[in-house]
């Protein structure tokens, strides 16, 4: 975007309210009922969504921003905040699409083109709040899966959007969650019918564009009786000044024998050293695995942002259900992150594993916070969490708080932390071998997120190695 | 003379622990380096390959006639200087494969060759193995993770076999061997002798002795190469130790 572009909408006289053209790309900043009205009506949503939204507004009125993260940031001012963008011209086909979008997608690795189809990935690539391009669907159609824009989903699917939205994350779970009740623009639904094997990768890339936008997505999925699906999701931000706020939330449900694999690759941009710029990360994820010997697996590789707040948690109901969480979280720079789990087991024999890996390099704070909660009648309910720190430097932090609550005196759970620098020794052995510094230290940390990296698909893995090396570089010597 | 080591002064810290070292290797000989402990065996060894603990406060190290002092540790290590560990290091995660291939790929980089790509690679790594009487299951775990002591040795030859280096330090490469791995080491020693390669031999025994015959037995004490003979010198030292040994008139061997 031309700076004259930006100065026009943040100088233009845009007025709140009804009376804004609602061919407009950018509304002022701002929140209150208008905003909200402006946004389900750009979203052509029917009434009763407006009404569930403009709930979660009076919710998150209420409500105040958490303090207790073991993060530090400047108050957020959310009326300073613009809460609904979309790119200049909504194309019907690449051809039609901005050749410097292209050129950012094809800089940041995003093979929305014929690359990707080739290899059966269907992308429903957002570009700041609005679906550029769904592929695939048709082949999906033919499994009677949905996966499109949840804005789509609310118009199309609106029996599977009432039923489901809000009841994995109600809308005044948190205070971010209330937020994205109330804003969320765009977002992805993903339905796989009983029985069905999702013959694909479904994946989303996010990608934040418009200056002081904050992006509100919203994820549902639901895999039905019997199915499986693995969906990722993958996002990464330009360089620029401004802080910017995310709030995402995302639901997961898993019916009896059904499987979600959902792994994510975030790095949006993290902020300079001194800790200017970058983005504000505060999402919540959460899945319940509803039916019977189901299973939610989260896997992140987290580089990105100025600040996490993540807690991807799996609700574990149905009896032998299993709820896994596998991530590595990198903090450079002046990042901080307060990132891990919750495995809440109610079912029989339910078992969860947590694997979490944190990087600490130059003035990055990197927090493990994770909860296992086993509930009364989870009788055989078994944990295994190993929280891993490795520390780059002497300036980085690494902090970890575990939190157990057994009702079952029977559960079995096991808890490993342990806490270790790239040690000198171990540097020297590979360069006395002829390997680089940076190669060096990138073969460490590598080694030390290999247990995470081996759950991701292929070919994402093969991105996270590339961009963790991307975000260390430079952080030793 | 492929490297030249002249007056060499070194600290640990604020401690002096070489004083004034000379020591010339010779093409293609292999040099045993002996004396009791503290006597600043190591630091010799990490001094040469540029370690990070070494601070050279006086004096030269030339590698075919060039000082190596101001050169990185990767950069000697890529001119051809390689030290097998006394102790290596465990790194989790990290494939012994991969890190071999990762190193052979960077030299063969640096002398402008082809890299080899991984079943080029293994082809080359098959027979060194064997050799070496290493399981193949040996590559595939993680870089000396969980080895055995003799299973850190035999990688750090392999190491060694791959790498082919011209220069070779072996610091108690026979510490904590069986009579099985101490024999597999040194025939994967012996296999490097061209004529050519010089070896830095740093023992505390004579027991590796007997399977790698060095051509010149070098004293170190205080810091210092008190005396340099022929491999006689072995028995010697093996009956009075090496309170026995005086200093002499620096002595330099054949160049």
């Amino acid at each position: 975007m031309a700076t004259e572009e930006i100065d026009n909408i943040v100088s233009g006289d845009y007025k709140l309210g009804f009376e804004v053209d609602i061919e407009t790309d950018t509304i002022p900043p701002g929140l209150d009922e208008d905003t909200i009205a402006f946004i389900s009506k750009k979203k052509n949503e029917p009434e009763w969504m407006l009404e569930l939204r403009l709930k979660a507004l009076v919710k998150w009125q209420k409500m105040i921003e958490p303090q207790w993260a073991h993060i530090d940031y400047d108050p957020i001012d959310y009326q300073a905040i613009s809460y609904y963008s979309t790119p200049k011209v909504a194309p019907n086909s690449l051809d039609e699409v901005d050749p410097k979008i292209l050129e950012a997608y094809k800089k940041l690795g995003i093979p929305l083109e014929e690359q990707k189809q080739l290899q059966g990935i269907a992308v429903d690539a957002v570009f700041d709040s609005v679906s550029v391009k769904t592929t695939y669907s048709e082949e999906l159609n033919k499994h009677g899966i949905i996966f499109c824009s949840i804005s789509e989903a609310i118009q199309d699917h609106p029996e599977l959007i009432k039923k489901y939205m809000f009841s994995v994350v109600p809308m005044n779970d948190n205070y971010f969650a209330a937020l994205n009740s109330a804003v969320f623009t765009d977002g992805t639904f993903v339905y796989i019918p009983k029985g069905v094997r999702c013959p694909m990768e479904l994946s989303t890339y996010f990608r934040i564009n418009a200056l002081n936008t904050g992006q509100f997505e919203r994820t549902l999925i639901v895999a039905d009786e019997g199915s499986y699906v693995s969906y990722n999701e993958g996002c990464s931000a330009p360089t620029r000044d401004e802080h910017q706020l995310h709030a995402a939330v995302v639901e997961l449900i898993t019916m009896k024998d059904a499987e979600i694999k959902y792994s994510t690759i975030q790095n949006w941009y993290p902020g300079d050293e001194t800790g200017k710029g970058g983005i504000y990360n505060f999402v919540t994820k959460r899945g319940i695995c509803k039916g019977d010997n189901s299973k939610i697996s989260w896997t992140q590789v987290e580089t990105g942002s100025a600040i996490t707040w993540k807690y991807p948690s799996c609700i574990l109901k149905g009896d032998n259900s299993v709820g896994e969480f596998y991530s590595v979280a990198v903090t450079t720079l002046a990042q901080q992150a307060d990132t891990g789990t919750k495995m809440i087991h109610i079912g029989k024999n339910t078992s969860s594993t947590i694997i979490s890996k944190g990087i600490s390099a130059m003035k990055g704070q990197n927090t493990y916070r994770g909860l296992v909660k086993i509930g009364a009648n989870a009788v055989g309910a078994r944990n295994h969490s190993e929280c891993d720190s490795l520390l780059i430097g002497s300036q980085c932090g690494a902090h970890t708080f575990p939190y157990l609550e057994s009702k079952d005196m029977y559960g079995q759970v096991e808890h490993e932390a342990t806490t270790s620098k790239i040690s000198d020794e171990q540097l020297f052995y590979l360069r006395q071998r002829g390997i680089s510094e940076e190669n060096a230290v990138s073969m460490i940390v590598h080694g030390f997120c290999k247990e995470v990296f081996s759950q991701l698909p292929m070919e994402y893995a093969v991105e996270a190695k590339a961009l963790l090396e991307l975000t260390l570089e430079g952080s030793v010597g | 003379m492929i490297l030249d080591i002249k007056d060499l002064h070194v600290n640990i810290g604020d401690k002096q622990i070489l004083k004034g070292l000379n020591l010339t290797l010779e093409e293609g000989k292999v040099h045993a380096i002996m004396g009791p402990n503290g006597s600043g065996k190591s630091t010799l060894s990490k001094a040469i390959v540029g370690h990070y603990d070494t601070r050279v406060t006086q004096g030269a190290i030339l590698y075919k006639g060039k000082s190596i002092l101001e050169m990185e540790a990767e950069e000697r290590a890529l001119e051809g200087i390689f030290l097998s560990f006394q102790h290596p290091i465990e790194i989790p995660g990290v494939n012994n494969a991969y890190f071999l291939r990762t190193a052979l790929n960077a030299k063969r980089k640096h002398e402008g060759k082809e890299e080899l790509n991984a079943a080029e690679f293994l082809r080359v790594m098959k027979g060194h193995l064997e050799a070496l009487g290493m399981k193949s299951d040996m590559i595939s775990r993680s870089l000396n993770e969980g080895f055995s002591g003799g299973e850190k040795k035999r990688n750090e030859i392999l190491q060694m076999l791959i790498l082919e280096p011209e220069v070779i330090i072996l610091d108690e490469i026979d510490s904590g061997l069986d009579i099985d791995a101490l024999r597999a080491v040194s025939e994967g020693i012996n296999k490097m002798k061209d004529g050519k390669r010089s070896f830095l031999v740093i023992t505390h025994y004579s027991r590796i002795l007997d399977y790698i015959e060095p051509d010149y037995i070098h004293v170190l004490k205080d810091g210092k190469i008190v005396k340099t003979a022929g491999v006689e010198l072995v028995e010697q030292l093996e009956e009075h130790g090496y309170d026995g040994i005086e200093e002499q008139e620096p002595l330099r061997t054949r160049s």
